[in-house]
């Protein structure tokens, strides 16, 4: 068609008339459809609106119900039985004691642990599967079962290391364990091969390949996992009431061998409590436990789609 | 090693060297402390067994299983003590069957949004919104679901249903556990539905098919059975759930389904059975592990249940 130029009227004609044959063949939805995939839409934003409306109602509603209590003395003033003087001190000092040592424990554990799984055996070694089958399980296990863990064998039975602050690191760390395991896996797998080949072709043992390429590489999505863990572990109340919750701690936890207490547990105290007072300050702790979880939690999410690297 | 000095030398020196220089040490013991890092989760799991498992059997040289598991009288701290679990187990299938109902077509919705509706920015800053709501501690839906979710089922109760539920109620529980799964429902299944090949989606749409037909009878059936497994992880969560059941559903056992009345679950019984102070080897005791047995039992069959799911699943495309 050398003949053919657009410029002519015959051809704009052409052109018109073809655009508008096509147009109309197949823009032409029913209206039924339309109304249905409109309908069927809403429906689909309905429901995620719901899931949102209620997280929006739950912080509302705690930031609300706690606002007169939500000032320093809450973080400063220690427990007590009088709603008027009850604060978190004590509380956050035992989560910290807590938390300090369930990152000792879960760090070198966690990512031991998938390093050893994705580096150091093949996908038809026995011990591997044993270990991936228990950790799955494992971190589907309720939280009050790992409580009767703690409480049958950490604090009474073969430890035997009483109702303190190590004992209830253990027990959480263990809840916890699995969670790390699988993020760590999963970051240690997204390093590509050739990475590992190119470091063991220029001489790098196994372990100097793991330490100089893969956990560097790895870095971001095991932080994501260890920070999600902890997160976790700071929420956690139901493991801690078997070891001793009933027990009240007035006193700043002190050391790994001291009697503990915990933001979550001191919560559940004062909810438990008849007083009003007690239910403002229980929406008040549930406030600041929330902006540390929240937190915590962004900045993981935040770290894992900052340095999700594309190889 | 020269060239020359290859082929000086004879068959035998020409074998190239690829063993290590060193023996390595270091290396393997390294190694072997990484594998015993790995045995800590083996360890865990054989613990957890031992330690339910010994006061379990010793429960059941007191109670007779049968007693144990068809009893319909809960009342082990009473005297004398009745066994009989299933009050507690109805409570707990109770909780989780009104959770369900709630977080099921939620979850669902909101993946399908997620998956198919939602532009790439709404998906970006929905997503995390949603894995935040996963990260709320449980004690904070306990104390929702007594103090905001009781109150305004009371007040928009409507009369034909029946009595209104009190302060405590299956409903209430029910629904604050509805809200904790549904991330894991909505996360669960949209990992499966964006696994869906676009190669489905756009047949169908060369077929005519529009978009909501697409969403509803390609995608959401090519994925059904990672929703199917994010359901059952749902649903075992909302087994092994404490707080909630302890706060908003009572404590008094009760052989009910209906969801407005108070019940016992599993889990709150163990939470307020066994505090610190609990002695060891008293029958309340081994009640409790009994207890806790049976829970680890059913939370158990249904991980693997849904592990087996998605590992078939994962055949189909991948």
């Amino acid at each position: 068609m050398s003949d053919f130029d657009p410029k002519t009227a015959r051809a704009q004609v052409a052109i018109a008339g073809a655009r508008g044959v096509t147009a109309g063949v197949l823009s032409d939805q029913p209206r039924k459809d339309v109304v249905r995939n409109g309908l069927f839409g809403s429906l689909l934003f309905l429901g995620i609106m719901i899931a949102l409306a209620g997280l929006a109602l739950l912080v509302g509603d705690n930031l609300i119900k706690g606002w007169p209590r939500l000032n320093m003395d809450l973080l400063t003033n220690g427990t007590s039985s009088l709603p008027a003087n009850a604060g978190l001190h004590s509380a956050i000092i035992g989560t910290l004691w807590i938390m300090a040592f369930v990152i000792l424990f879960i760090v070198p554990l966690g990512v031991g642990s998938a390093v050893f799984l994705e580096e150091f055996t093949g996908k038809e070694s026995r011990f591997a599967r044993a270990v991936e089958v228990n950790v799955q399980n494992l971190a589907a296990v309720p939280s009050i079962i790992y409580g009767l863990l703690g409480l049958a064998f950490i604090a009474r039975g073969p430890l035997s290391l009483g109702f303190t602050v190590i004992t209830a690191s253990i027990t959480l760390a263990l809840l916890v364990l699995p969670v790390v395991i699988l993020v760590s896996r999963e970051a240690i797998r997204a390093v590509p091969p050739s990475i590992r080949e190119g470091s063991m072709a220029l001489g790098a043992t196994r372990l100097q390949t793991v330490r100089r390429q893969i956990l560097p590489a790895a870095i971001p999505g095991i932080a994501t996992g260890i920070i999600l863990a902890i997160s976790r572990a700071i929420g956690e109340t139901a493991p801690l009431i078997p070891l001793g919750a009933a027990t009240f701690v007035t006193y700043d936890p002190s050391g790994p061998m001291s009697g503990f207490t915990a933001m979550p547990l001191v919560i559940f105290n004062w909810v438990k409590q008849p007083q009003e007072e007690f239910q403002v300050l229980a929406a008040a702790g549930i406030v600041v436990l929330l902006a540390v979880l929240i937190a915590m939690n962004s900045f993981a999410i935040w770290l894992r789609n900052r340095y999700e690297q594309r190889w | 090693m020269q060239a020359s000095d290859i082929a000086a030398s004879g068959p035998a020196a020409m074998k190239p060297r690829l063993e290590a220089a060193s023996p390595r040490y270091g290396e393997k013991i390294t190694i072997a402390l990484l594998a015993a890092c790995a045995a800590i989760s083996v360890i865990t799991t054989t613990a957890i067994v031992i330690s339910l498992l010994v006061p379990s059997v010793e429960f059941f040289g007191d109670v007779p299983i049968k007693d144990f598991l068809f009893g319909t009288d809960w009342g082990p701290t009473f005297t004398p003590p009745t066994f009989g679990v299933l009050p507690i187990v109805v409570g707990t299938l109770s909780i989780t069957l009104w959770s369900l109902v709630f977080a099921i077509p939620i979850g669902i919705a909101s993946a399908l949004y997620l998956s198919e509706y939602a532009s790439r920015r709404v998906r970006r800053i929905v997503k995390p919104v949603l894995e935040v709501l996963a990260g709320v501690p449980t004690v904070a839906f306990g104390f929702f679901a007594l103090v905001f979710i009781t109150p305004q089922i009371q007040k928009f109760w409507p009369g034909f249903l029946g009595d209104e539920p009190g302060i405590f109620s299956a409903l209430a529980g029910g629904l604050a556990i509805g809200l904790l799964i549904v991330p894991i429902i909505a996360t669960v299944s949209e990992d499966a539905m964006s696994a869906v090949p676009n190669g489905l989606r756009e047949g169908a749409y060369a077929l005519g098919a529009t978009k909501s037909k697409v969403a509803a009878r390609v995608v959401l059936p090519a994925a059904l059975s990672g929703v199917v497994a994010g359901i059952i992880l749902a649903a075992s969560r909302a087994i092994g759930e404490t707080m909630v059941v302890l706060l908003a559903a009572g404590n008094t056992p009760n052989l009910t389904l209906n969801p407005t009345e108070p019940i016992q679950a599993m889990t709150a019984f163990i939470a307020t059975t066994a505090t610190g102070d609990i002695a060891t080897g008293s029958i309340t005791y081994k009640t409790v592990f009994a207890v806790a047995m049976l829970l680890f039992v059913m939370t158990l069959l249904m991980n693997v249940l849904s592990i087996r799911i998605v590992r078939r699943y994962r055949e189909v495309y991948e």
